[in-house]
């Protein structure tokens, strides 16, 4: 396939959509499966096909919507009708109502209207509008022609400079500019270059890049291919959790059909550019998340973080310069190179461009998967997207950042969602997990139940994560059986610091995360646990008393 | 001068952090005239007496009789210093906790796996406690003499800077083991 | 050769030396229980961190390498608070008994706890049950001594050249294992060779019937030295 082969199969695609009037798209992320949404796909096709519509009605199988709480979900088009809850026995009445007649069923439409109002999907574009398994879908969307743009007509230095200018950081948490990260690598003198995508979501709670994975697989290769370019990379690797089938089996097919349509392998549209891309399975650690861990990994060691210098810029797979990318900010590629660099700055605020994925979930109206500006405050998304607090309890906290992010109160919630304001009150960015938990919630229990977690995924090799986050937990299972003294508060406090500070690699550096912001904005609650051994929420003190110390 | 009133105690433990405190040999005649020993293992007193100045602990806490002593003394005296490594980490004494349920098993282990016949686990002595508890795990202590034994020049420094109204420095000085 | 202050003492060493063997190489004694001189750096235990003017964050030195015009503190307040946490964290994190160890009075972590005048540890011990492995004919491994600081993982890998042993597990239930996890005396790969027993600072792996003083007394710094330099 040349260049201009894709400008033609993108009209003819284009004009192959033309030809139906309507177009049902019916979510199969994993959640929507798990509501029986294959058999919603099968009913649609049969009902079309009992009316006779089949010339006039597509209906796709397409990725997440966003909507997760209310699936099966599904959107019609044109006018982006989103059928909520879909059952099989509803889909007759749908196509009859609303295809045939042209009536929408009012009843079954979603009706948080604010959940798409105040999100600004770009990463998430496609998401729920293509079929993930066609690739002429993406094509036919723009899809790959930032590809063509940069083959064609930029230099790898001129790719750089347009991610270096639109103020693009890395999605995976650090929030390390992109930009810099590329011309590192793009500089290191050795060969051959490698690039990691990293989707290894591990966190408890958080899905947004395996909803991004199952929804748009050619945004993540399209970014891929075009920072290779950029770095003068040839072969890369997508690592991706094992515990992610469906993502895994979207990512396969679409590596399949980018080989046979020449967009990956030897030749690339006819072109001298190179570049292959190899799936690599996760053995289920959360470490492996973590970017010298990755490496360890894909080079089939146990996963475990290394020291920093050198940097896998300079060092990375098999000693050469490696880019570790997450997969959404590889999917943000794309647009850049397509609208520029100063477009993409517009959106977000002037230190923190662009957008950020979220998985919005716990005890909230409206969970699911959005995508904010950067600089969107936590209030519009608990309150605003989110839709409140769920059966009209009080909000009590927000835990942004997953299992290692941080628990901030009611008075925090104008805080703006950007790397440093985050960080400034103790929370991080991280993966793009926020847990709205509400009044009937303990905090020194959801401190411990994060701590276990960070814990059983410790890899072991540093002191300070290993053995002090185990005896973190060991005090908060004092606290919460009635045998904790005062004490215990002040050797949290220190073992915490203690922990962040030493610690080898970002997990141990951000473990305590929740414990501290815990401590520093719900005091009270320990104080409570320790002194009157009463848990207000009801969560704590269920097991036999342990010895009680004096 | 009013002599400063000293107490040991002896828990779970060989003795031998008592042996170490005798070994301090004629420093003892030097500390004999500042101190008053008013409780110990080596003098016939049933009673823990009230206002004691110093408290040294040697060994672990192991039954309700020794925990009962422990927080006895620690209410009736100021200072309170760990003796050595039964006190300071459980040491031998505390090796028992590894099995799970470490007092019936050691009693079972004891009277019954280990006798030549007729075993049984007697009920006339204190009631062990679940896990051998080093003495700050029970209650508050001031200082911390480790060692196995602790030299007898440890326990002498401890007990001199103390005695001067000084903090004694445990750096280069600690000997766990 | 770059220059650089160590606790305000200037010191000059070639490029690309770690801030540890500077300090060494300049008598400045900085502790450490996973490095050792001749095998690649862990950077596991914690204990070398020192802080670097300039920056908020503490840096291993055993990783990290000079560079011109760094000012080096090695032994600050918080850092002697946070090396006297990780030897009560690592005291307390298995069956630690110096009386009843084969290593007392010759070991590394006891020497350390001694050093910096940790008296005890403000954790409750944790008492493993970890297993005990004397099935070899006079290597013996008992896990509950064992400090995770797998000098002994590296000396078998990259002196030896064998890796029979390795890690199973992780987080605090990590074990050194042989093989895959087999008994040491079904190890088809383990040469016997000792080195596992001569590095382990602490009393986790030694010879069974050999007092660990003769074991640790030998200089295997000066023989990894002579072994790795050899082509």
């Amino acid at each position: 396939m040349k260049l201009v082969d894709l400008q033609t199969i993108a009209e003819n695609e284009v004009d192959f959509q033309r030809s139906y009037k309507h177009r049902i798209n019916v979510c199969s992320s994993s959640g929507c499966i798990l509501f029986g949404a294959l058999k919603i796909l099968k009913a649609f096709k049969d009902a079309v096909k009992e009316f006779g519509l089949e010339k006039e009605c597509k209906v796709a199988r397409t990725g997440c919507i966003g909507t997760c709480s209310v699936g099966p979900a599904v959107l019609i088009e044109p006018g982006d009708y989103l059928y909520q809850n879909v059952s099989t026995e509803k889909v007759r009445e749908i196509v009859r109502d609303h295809i045939v007649l042209g009536l929408p069923i009012k009843e079954m439409l979603y009706k948080n209207e604010s959940f798409f109002k105040k999100q600004k999907r770009l990463v998430l574009k496609n998401a729920g509008k293509i079929d993930p398994h066609r690739i002429q879908d993406y094509i036919a969307m723009g899809g790959y022609s930032a590809l063509v743009k940069c083959l064609a007509t930029m230099t790898p230095q001129g790719v750089i400079c347009e991610v270096t200018s639109s103020g693009l950081r890395g999605r995976g948490g650090a929030g390390f500019p992109t930009g810099q990260k590329w011309s590192l690598v793009a500089r290191a003198h050795s060969s051959p270059k490698y690039i990691v995508a990293n989707l290894d979501e591990g966190d408890p709670g958080v899905f947004a890049n395996r909803t991004l994975a199952e929804a748009d697989p050619h945004a993540i290769l399209e970014g891929m291919l075009i920072a290779a370019y950029a770095i003068g990379a040839e072969k890369g690797y997508l690592y991706i959790r094992a515990e992610y089938p469906l993502a895994i089996q979207t990512l396969q097919k679409a590596i399949a059909q980018a080989r046979s349509m020449s967009l990956l392998g030897d030749s690339i549209l006819e072109t001298p550019f190179k570049f292959n891309v190899e799936l690599r399975l996760g053995a289920g650690a959360f470490i492996a998340g973590e970017e010298t861990a990755i490496l360890a990994s894909i080079e089939g060691k146990r996963a475990m973080p290394k020291p920093r210098p050198p940097y896998p810029a300079t060092y990375g797979l098999w000693g050469k310069p490696t880019l570790i990318q997450n997969v959404e900010t590889l999917a943000n590629i794309p647009m850049i190179v397509l609208n520029g660099g100063l477009w993409f700055s517009k959106t977000g605020t002037t230190e923190c461009t662009g957008t950020k994925c979220f998985s919005l979930t716990g005890n909230i109206n409206n969970p699911g998967l959005i995508e904010v500006s950067m600089g969107t405050t936590l209030r519009e998304v608990v309150f605003d997207i989110g839709g409140g607090v769920q059966n009209e309890r009080n909000f009590k906290a927000v835990l942004v950042g997953g299992p290692s992010g941080g628990c901030l109160p009611e008075a925090l919630l104008d805080q703006p969602i950007d790397y440093e304001s985050l960080k400034s009150v103790g929370a991080i960015m991280g993966s793009g997990g926020i847990v709205v938990l509400d009044d009937g919630s303990c905090m020194v229990d959801t401190a411990k139940f994060f701590t276990e977690f960070c814990v059983e995924e410790s890899c072991g090799k540093c002191t300070p994560c290993r053995a002090g986050l185990a005896r973190v937990k060991e005090i908060f299972e004092a606290i919460t059986k009635g045998s904790a003294r005062l004490e215990d508060i002040t050797t949290l406090e220190k073992v915490s610091a203690y922990i962040m500070d030493a610690s080898l690699c970002g997990l141990g550096q951000t473990a305590p995360n929740p414990v501290i912001t815990t401590l520093r904005y719900f005091k009270n609650e320990y104080l409570q646990h320790i002194t009157e051994k009463t848990c207000q929420a009801g969560k704590c003190f269920k097991k036999e008393e342990g010895e009680q110390k004096q | 001068m009013k002599k400063t009133k000293v107490s040991t105690i002896w828990l779970s433990g060989c003795s031998g952090c008592h042996m170490s405190f005798l070994d301090q040999d004629e420093l003892l005649l030097e500390l004999a005239k500042k101190i008053q020993m008013v409780y110990s293992p080596l003098m016939d007193i049933k009673t823990f007496p009230e206002n004691v100045d110093l408290t040294l602990i040697e060994g672990a806490v192991a039954n309700e009789e020794q925990q009962n002593l422990l927080k006895e003394a620690r209410k009736k005296t100021k200072i309170l210093i760990s003796l050595g490594d039964c006190a300071v980490t459980g040491n031998v004494t505390a090796l028992r906790n590894a099995w799970s349920d470490s007092d019936q098993a050691v009693l079972k282990k004891a009277y019954m796996e280990k006798s030549n016949k007729n075993g049984q686990i007697p009920t006339d002595v204190p009631k062990l406690l679940k896990k051998v508890r080093p003495i700050h795990e029970v209650v508050n202590v001031d200082y911390f003499i480790p060692g196995c034994p602790p030299p007898a020049g440890v326990i002498n420094y401890v007990l001199t800077e103390l005695l001067a109204g000084k903090t004694p420095n445990m750096e280069g000085r600690s000997k766990y083991g | 050769m770059v220059n650089l202050k160590i606790d305000g003492i200037e010191v000059e060493v070639p490029k690309d030396t770690m801030i540890l063997k500077a300090a060494k190489d300049n008598r400045i004694d900085i502790p450490t229980l996973c490095n050792l001189e001749g095998l690649i750096s862990y950077g596991g235990c914690r204990l070398c961190l020192v802080e670097i003017s300039g920056s908020s964050k503490l840096f291993p030195a055993c990783t990290t390498p000079v560079s011109p015009g760094m000012e080096i503190t090695t032994n600050s307040n918080k850092l002697k608070e946070y090396r006297k946490m990780t030897i009560q964290l690592l005291l307390s994190e298995r069956t630690h008994i110096c009386s009843v160890c084969v290593a007392n009075d010759h070991c590394e972590l006891q020497s350390l706890a001694n050093q910096l005048g940790v008296d005890h540890t403000i954790f409750e011990r944790n008492w493993t049950k970890e297993e005990i492995d004397s099935t070899h004919d006079f290597l013996v491994i008992d896990r509950n001594r064992c400090i995770l600081c797998t000098r002994c993982i590296r000396v078998c890998d990259e002196i030896e050249g064998v890796h029979t042993l390795d890690l199973r597990l992780r987080g605090k239930d990590a074990q050194i294992i042989m093989d895959m996890d087999n008994q040491w005396i079904n190890s088809c790969s383990c040469t016997s060779c000792r080195k596992c027993s001569n590095v382990c600072p602490v009393g986790a792996i030694y010879i069974e019937g050999e007092p660990v003083s003769h074991t640790k007394k030998k200089d295997i710094v000066e023989f990894i030295k002579t072994r790795r330099n050899r082509k």
